[in-house]
This record gives C-alpha cells, structure tokens and sequence, in this order.
C-alpha cells in the first residue's frame, strides 16, 4: 500500500484522537474567535434593540439537552439582551426536556442580571428578575400544532395556569395579554420540526413577526422563508449565537465555544482535504496504468 | 361498523377542521376551542397508555431476564423518582435521610405491586401483600414525616432540588454527551466519504468548504462570508423552495387521502 491510499485509509481511531486532542488545546489556550456578523442575526438584534421598556417578546424554547451546546447560548444571549432592555418575557417549551431548559437558563440569568454592566457603553444597573412580572413561564403540552394553534386564540385555553401552576390571570404580566396580538416578537430556538408548526400554524395564521434560532445542520432549510419575509431574522447554531453575543456586547458561551469549533471545522475540513488528495491521486495512477 | 365508525369520525372532524380554518368567525373559533380540548383529554390518555405499555414491555423483559435486562430496571426506577420528586418538596433545612427511606420504600412497594400483577404466578400473592404492607409503611412516612410533604404541580415540586439536580447533573450531561459523540463520527464519515468522485460532488464539496470556513479569521474570512452568504440565499434557497413547495404538496395529497379514506395507515392494518 503506498502513501497515498494509505492517506484515504487512516485508522478512525486516529481520527477521534486528534479531534480530542484539538478541542481540548483549543479549549484551555487563550485566543478569541473573531466574528463577522451576518444579516439575519442582526435583523433579531435590531428588532429586540428597538423595542420599548414593557413590551412583550414570546421565547419558545423548543429543544432538549442534546441540543443544549448550539441552543441555550442563543437563549442566554437574546434573553439577557430582552431583560437588560425592560422588555417582558413569555415563555414556552413545547419539546419533552424543554421545560428543564428554560428552568435553568432563567435560574441562570436571575443570577447574572443582579449584577451590574455595561454593555455596547451603556450602563445597567442590576436588577432582580421577578417570576409573573419580568417574565412568564407556561410551560410544555403535548401536540405542538395543536398547541400553536390554539394559543393564537388565547394562552388561557391550554395553559390556565402557568408552569409553576399559577392561574394565568392572577399573573400580573398576563392579566392583559391573551394572545400573539399582545406580543412584539416570536422567538422560536429550535432543534427540530416544531419549527415548521410555529411557521404554518403560528406565524401563517396569525402573522406575527417571527425569528428563529436553530441548530447549525437546520440553518440552510429555513433561508426560503427569510425571502419569503416569513422569519423576520435567523440565528445559525454556535454562530450565530456568537453573532448575536457580539451585538450585544455580551461574550458568553457562544464566543467561548467559538474557540473550540472553529479548531475542529479547521481539522475536519484538513480530513477532508486529505481524503480527497489521497483519492485523486490514486484515481490518476490508476488511470494511468 | 368496527372499520367505519373510525373512518367516518376522520372524514367529518377533518373536513370540519378545514373548514373551519377558513372561517374566522366566533362560532368557529368556539367549535375549534372545544375539539382542542379533546385533543388534550385524548392525549392525556395517550400519554397513560405510553406510560402502562413501558410498564408492561420493562417487567416482561426483566422476568425473563433477557440480555440487558438491568437497564428496564433503571428506566422505571428513574421514571417514578422522578415523578415522585416532581411531586414532593423537602422543607428547607431538613435531612435528606427520610425522604430517600420513604422513596425506597415507595420503589420496593411498587415493583412488589408489578411482580405481583404481572409477573409468575409463584408467590403472586405474597408478593401484593409484601407491596401492600410497603405502601403502608410509605403512607405513614408520608403523614408522619415532616421533612418532606406532597405537592401536586406547585412551584415547590418543580423546584425540588432532588428534581432539578436529576435534571441538571444527570439528564443533561447524558443527553449532551450522546449528541457530542455525532461530532467523532461525523469527522469520520466527512474524511471517509466527502470525495470528489464527479462534478456535482465536487460543487458539494466546495460549497461546504466555503460554508463551514466563512467564520475563520483571517483577511479571506470577510470575503468567505460574502460567497457563504450567496451560496445560502441563492443555489440553496432554490433547491429548499422546490424542497418545501414539494413536501406541502406531498401533506396535503396525504391529508385528503386520510381524510377520504384512501390512506388508513393510523387503523393499523395500513
């Protein structure tokens, strides 16, 4: 066996060494990833960053665990950028393990919003984020499309009381709100199909401005619609988390798991490269022959 | 009438529903509200049934000791803790000792109940009468205990630290951890079979090059992200269009043959 097809046949055990090896250097030497900003995300930033104190954008928080690395920065970013700006949070989670997500990412940010920052220069005071008049959370029911559906009537008749079980209407954030009419913005961050539900039930019903984030491998299905002026902004896995970071001023997980994605895309992309050279190398001498 | 009744009930529900989506008028809007509600009764039920099938499909697997017996075990285990964490809330402060007793307790009494139901009739009913001797020992834990009470979806339940530690350090990492293993195979897979066999490959190739390289830093890096951002809203965007026109054709032939009564598949006899 000569070089070259020794080079399409590495062992994959190599392969997963190496790949260990470059995300754990990447991730304890110090360098920042630099970040070009895309349009879609920054017609979500805009968006949020012109809405005024009081208003209400609604966050769907539709994926699990195995989703957490893409998706909870883009929820801790957007959300935090939300309540820095006064604005009012609804929540949902319509994926099985969504209600832990959304439980941890407001725990979390309770945390990080008591402290005071300053962000593209301009100061926040901290500030405590209060359960019913910051933000409410309805929590999960089964049947996405049904669940979409039905809230384009009134939150009320799927979610009369709210994840905690508190009536909705002895929430003080709710007692004038009833459906996607009282909201600024619809957020959906995603991992799968409930996507397409909140695009053909929610937003093609009801139309109410609407912007995703989504997993990396999602990202190219749902451009038609962003022409289309059905999404208003889109957010492409790690990175646009990170774009959306970047906007607010705010680096955190995003730009932090920058640092290790681009080394493994970079390793990846070299794999590939040797696979191809390999291949056509001993495509041409065996065409030769 | 066993065959029919199923059919004529999709038949009017489905028509109706169609109709109704294009009548914003009150009354509709009152019809939608009430079949809603049945969709949530009916899934309720649905749930009750996926939950008595994995029952039934983890005992029957652990009574016959087939290979891998142990893990039904640990998925029921995990189901009815967690649900028992969901329910309960630890009075702050208090020991953590009796509230795992009791949930022994309740774990034994329980899998005493299964084995009784459905397991070898050998000591069946030695078996209910252990169950039912634990379960009252879990009643008066339950009563007499005040380090931990029942709480029925409140925030005090959903905020139990046992609930929201299993969530956070068990569910998490196990669920994060089998997702990030896709990235080895995935280096793999793109090394083994990302080949430039012919032309269209080849652009599939490049395409994704430019794609996952537009972020890397660089003076090229700006210029990668304008060709990205063409490759994105353009060749792409047309290929999902015709993707997604497609698919909603595809989803409304199926509907009408559901709804007609040409596609039967959901009777289970396709």
């Amino acid at each position: 066996m000569n070089f070259f097809s020794k080079l399409m046949q590495l062992d994959r055990r190599w392969v997963y060494l190496l790949l260990v090896i470059v995300c754990l250097s990447a991730y304890y030497a110090d360098f920042t990833v630099p970040t070009i900003v895309e349009n879609e995300t920054k017609a979500i930033y805009d968006f949020i960053e012109a809405l005024e104190p009081g208003e209400i954008i609604f966050v769907a928080v539709d994926y699990d665990p195995s989703s957490q690395a893409e998706l909870h920065p883009m929820t801790y970013a957007l959300v935090e950028h939300a309540f820095r700006k006064d604005l009012k949070v609804i929540f949902t989670a319509l994926s099985q393990n969504g209600p832990g997500m959304v439980d941890q990412a407001l725990r979390d940010l309770t945390d990080s919003l008591k402290l005071p920052k300053t962000y593209n220069g301009i100061f926040y005071e901290g500030k405590e984020i209060v359960n019913g008049v910051d933000y409410t959370f309805l929590g999960y029911k089964p049947y996405y499309a049904i669940v979409i559906t039905a809230m384009g009537q009134d939150y009320r008749i799927l979610f009369p009381s709210d994840y905690y079980g508190t009536p909705l209407d002895s929430i003080p954030m709710m007692k004038r709100v009833h459906n996607y009419d009282d909201i600024s913005l619809l957020v959906d961050i995603s991992s799968g199909s409930i996507t397409d539900a909140w695009i053909s039930y929610g937003q093609g019903k009801f139309d109410f401005p609407l912007a995703l984030g989504l997993t990396g491998v999602m990202t190219a299905q749902y451009y038609p619609f962003l022409q289309s002026k059905q999404i208003m902004g889109l957010m492409g896995g790690l990175l646009g988390a990170a774009q959306y970071e970047h906007l607010a001023d705010n680096p955190g997980l995003a730009k932090d798991g920058m640092r290790v994605q681009l080394p493994a895309h970079l390793l990846i992309i070299l794999f590939i490269i040797i696979g191809n050279v390999g291949y056509l190398v001993t495509r041409y001498r065996e065409r030769k022959i | 009438m066993k065959r029919q009744l199923p059919l004529i009930l999709v038949f009017v529900f489905g028509t109706l529903m169609v109709i109704q989506y294009f009548v914003p008028h009150e009354n509709s809007e009152t019809v939608k509200g009430f079949l809603l509600d049945w969709i949530v009764i009916i899934g309720i039920f649905a749930l009750a049934l996926g939950l008595w099938s994995l029952v039934q499909v983890s005992v029957a697997k652990i009574n016959s000791r087939k290979e891998n017996w142990e893990y039904p075990l640990v998925t029921l285990a995990s189901l009815v803790m967690m649900m028992f964490f969901g329910f309960t809330a630890i009075t702050e402060g208090a020991s953590l000792w009796s509230y795992f007793l009791a949930i022994t307790v309740f774990l034994i009494a329980l899998w005493m109940f299964l084995q009784g139901f459905m397991g070898q009739a050998a000591n069946r009913n030695m078996k209910l009468l252990s169950g039912l001797g634990l379960l009252i020992v879990f009643s008066l834990l339950a009563i007499f205990d005040s380090s931990w009470e029942f709480k029925f979806y409140t925030a005090e339940g959903l905020t139990n630290q046992m609930f929201v530690h299993f969530f956070d350090y068990i569910m998490i990492p196990l669920q994060a951890t089998m997702f990030a293993l896709l990235a080895f195979f995935i280096t793999s897979a793109s090394y083994r079979a990302f080949r430039a066999r012919n032309l269209l490959a080849t652009l599939l190739l490049i395409a994704a090059l430019i794609v996952m390289l537009r972020f890397t830093p660089g003076p090229w890096g700006e210029y990668l992200a304008k060709t990205s951002a063409w490759v994105m809203n353009v060749p792409n965007l047309a290929a999902q269009r015709a993707i997604v026109i497609g698919i909603g054709l595809g989803i409304v032939a199926t509907a009408l043959k559901v709804i007609l009564g040409i596609e039967r598949g959901y009777m289970g006899k396709g």
